[in-house]
C-alpha cells in the first residue's frame, strides 16, 4: 500500500481541478449561448463540483482528511493544488468550450486509468463518474466539430482558443518529484507520462474530424506551478467569492 | 427595431423595417427537434419536449441535459420538427363521429361470461 502522503497529494490536485473548474464553468449559468447549452454546461459544471465532493470524502474517510467542506472552502490559496488551467477567467464562450474539452478528455483518461488502481476507493469512484464523463466528453466533441465547421469565423475562433489553451492544458500533467514513482510502483495509477500521451491519442482524432491543427507539442512550453502551490492571481479571487456564504459562518450546519 | 436580447437566436432575424419582408437564409436558425424519452429498455418512447438545435447530433446532446437528467431513461431520439406529417387542424372533423361508433370499442364486447362458462365446463 502506497503511503498516505502520495495519494493524499494525488488527490487534492485532482479535486481542486474538478472544484475550481467547476466554479468557473457555472458563472455560465444565465449566460450561456442558449437556453439548451446554458443548462448542458451548467450541469456538467455542477457534475464536476461533484467529483470534487466524493475525492475530498475520500481523503476524509480514508486518508484522515478533513471535513470536505472546511477542506474545499477554508484553505489558503498556497494550499491549493489545481493547475492554471482551470484557474483562467472565462473570457470567451470559445475558450471556455476548448478548456472543457481539454480538460474532460484528461479528466476521462485519468479516471479510465483509475478503474484498476490499487487503491480501491479510485475504482468505485472510476466507475461511478464512467457514465458522466462519457457525456461531457460526446458534448464536447459535439460543439468542437459544429463549431469548426459551421464558418470561417467558427473555424477561426477555435483554432486560436486551441493555440491559446494547449500549453495551459498540457500543465495538467505536471510531474510529481516527490511522489508520483512511489504511485506508479503501488499502481495506483499509471503516473502523469503516461496520462498526458493517452490524452493526446483521444484528443487528436477530434481535432482531425474538426480540421483544427493540434500545435506542435514539442514546440510548446507546458504552464507548470499550480500543483506546487504556484497560482495565478486569478484564483485568489475566486476562492474567495466561492468561499463567501460559507466562510460568514464556519460551524452553520447546512 | 433593435434587440438587446442575449440569446442568439432572438436577435438572428435582424429586424429593421417592419415592412420589409423578412428572409431568413439557410442555417440562420437551428432547426427544432422533438425529443422522444424511453424510460426502460422495450418500452415506447414517448414524447416529451423539444429543443433547438443546429444539427441532429447536438439536439441529442442537448435533449440528454433537457429532458433525461432527473427521470429514469435509457435512451432518447430526436427528430426534425419539419419532418413530422401531420393533419391540418380544420381536418378535426374527420375525428368527429368516433365517439358514436362505441362498437369499435374492444371493451364493448362482453365475452367473459363466455369464457367462464367454457372454463366450467371443462
Amino acid at each position: 500500500m502506497s503511503s498516505n502522503a502520495a495519494l493524499t497529494d494525488l488527490i487534492i490536485k485532482m479535486a481542486d481541478d474538478e472544484l475550481v473548474l467547476g466554479h468557473r464553468n457555472s458563472e455560465w449559468t444565465g449566460l450561456g449561448p442558449v437556453m439548451e447549452e446554458d443548462i448542458a454546461f451548467s450541469s456538467m459544471a455542477q457534475d464536476k463540483i461533484g467529483h470534487a465532493w466524493a475525492l475530498y470524502r475520500i481523503l476524509h474517510e480514508n486518508l484522515g482528511g478533513e471535513d470536505p467542506d472546511r477542506f474545499a472552502f477554508m484553505r489558503p490559496e498556497s494550499a491549493f493544488k489545481c493547475a492554471h488551467l482551470v484557474e483562467m477567467p472565462n473570457g470567451g464562450y470559445d475558450f471556455s468550450l476548448i478548456r472543457h474539452f481539454l480538460f474532460d478528455h484528461a479528466e476521462t483518461v485519468r479516471y479510465e486509468s483509475l478503474q484498476d488502481s490499487s487503491f480501491e476507493p479510485f475504482q468505485l469512484l472510476s466507475k461511478k463518474v464512467k457514465g458522466e464523463l462519457k457525456y461531457h466528453t460526446l458534448h464536447a466533441n459535439a460543439f468542437i466539430i459544429q463549431l469548426s465547421k459551421a464558418s470561417e469565423e467558427g473555424y477561426a475562433r477555435m483554432q486560436t482558443a486551441l493555440n491559446d489553451t494547449i500549453a495551459l492544458a498540457a500543465g495538467i500533467f505536471e510531474p510529481s518529484a516527490a511522489h508520483e514513482e512511489e504511485l506508479i510502483a503501488e499502481k495506483v495509477y499509471p503516473g502523469e507520462k503516461a496520462l498526458y500521451h493517452r490524452w493526446l491519442d483521444r484528443i487528436y482524432p477530434v481535432l482531425v474530424k474538426a480540421s483544427l491543427n493540434l500545435p506542435d507539442m514539442e514546440t510548446i512550453t507546458p504552464v507548470y506551478g499550480g500543483r506546487q502551490g504556484f497560482h495565478t492571481t486569478h484564483l485568489a479571487p475566486l476562492l474567495k467569492e466561492m468561499g463567501e456564504v460559507f466562510n460568514l459562518d464556519t460551524e452553520a450546519s447546512w | 427595431m433593435s434587440n438587446e436580447s442575449l440569446d442568439p437566436r432572438v436577435n438572428r432575424l435582424k429586424l429593421g423595417d417592419a415592412s420589409a419582408v423578412i428572409k431568413v437564409e439557410e442555417g440562420e436558425n437551428w432547426n427544432v427537434y422533438e425529443v422522444f424519452h424511453q424510460e426502460k429498455r422495450g418500452a415506447h418512447h414517448e414524447h416529451v419536449g423539444c429543443v433547438h438545435a443546429p444539427d441532429p447530433q447536438l439536439a441529442l446532446v442537448f435533449a440528454k441535459e433537457q429532458f433525461a437528467r432527473r427521470k429514469k431513461c435509457v435512451n432518447l431520439w430526436v427528430v426534425r420538427s419539419a419532418d413530422i406529417l401531420a393533419f391540418d387542424v380544420e381536418d378535426e372533423d374527420m375525428f368527429a363521429n368516433n365517439l358514436e361508433k362505441n362498437y369499435r370499442d374492444a371493451s364493448g364486447f362482453k365475452v367473459m361470461e363466455k369464457i367462464n362458462k367454457f372454463k366450467q365446463s371443462k
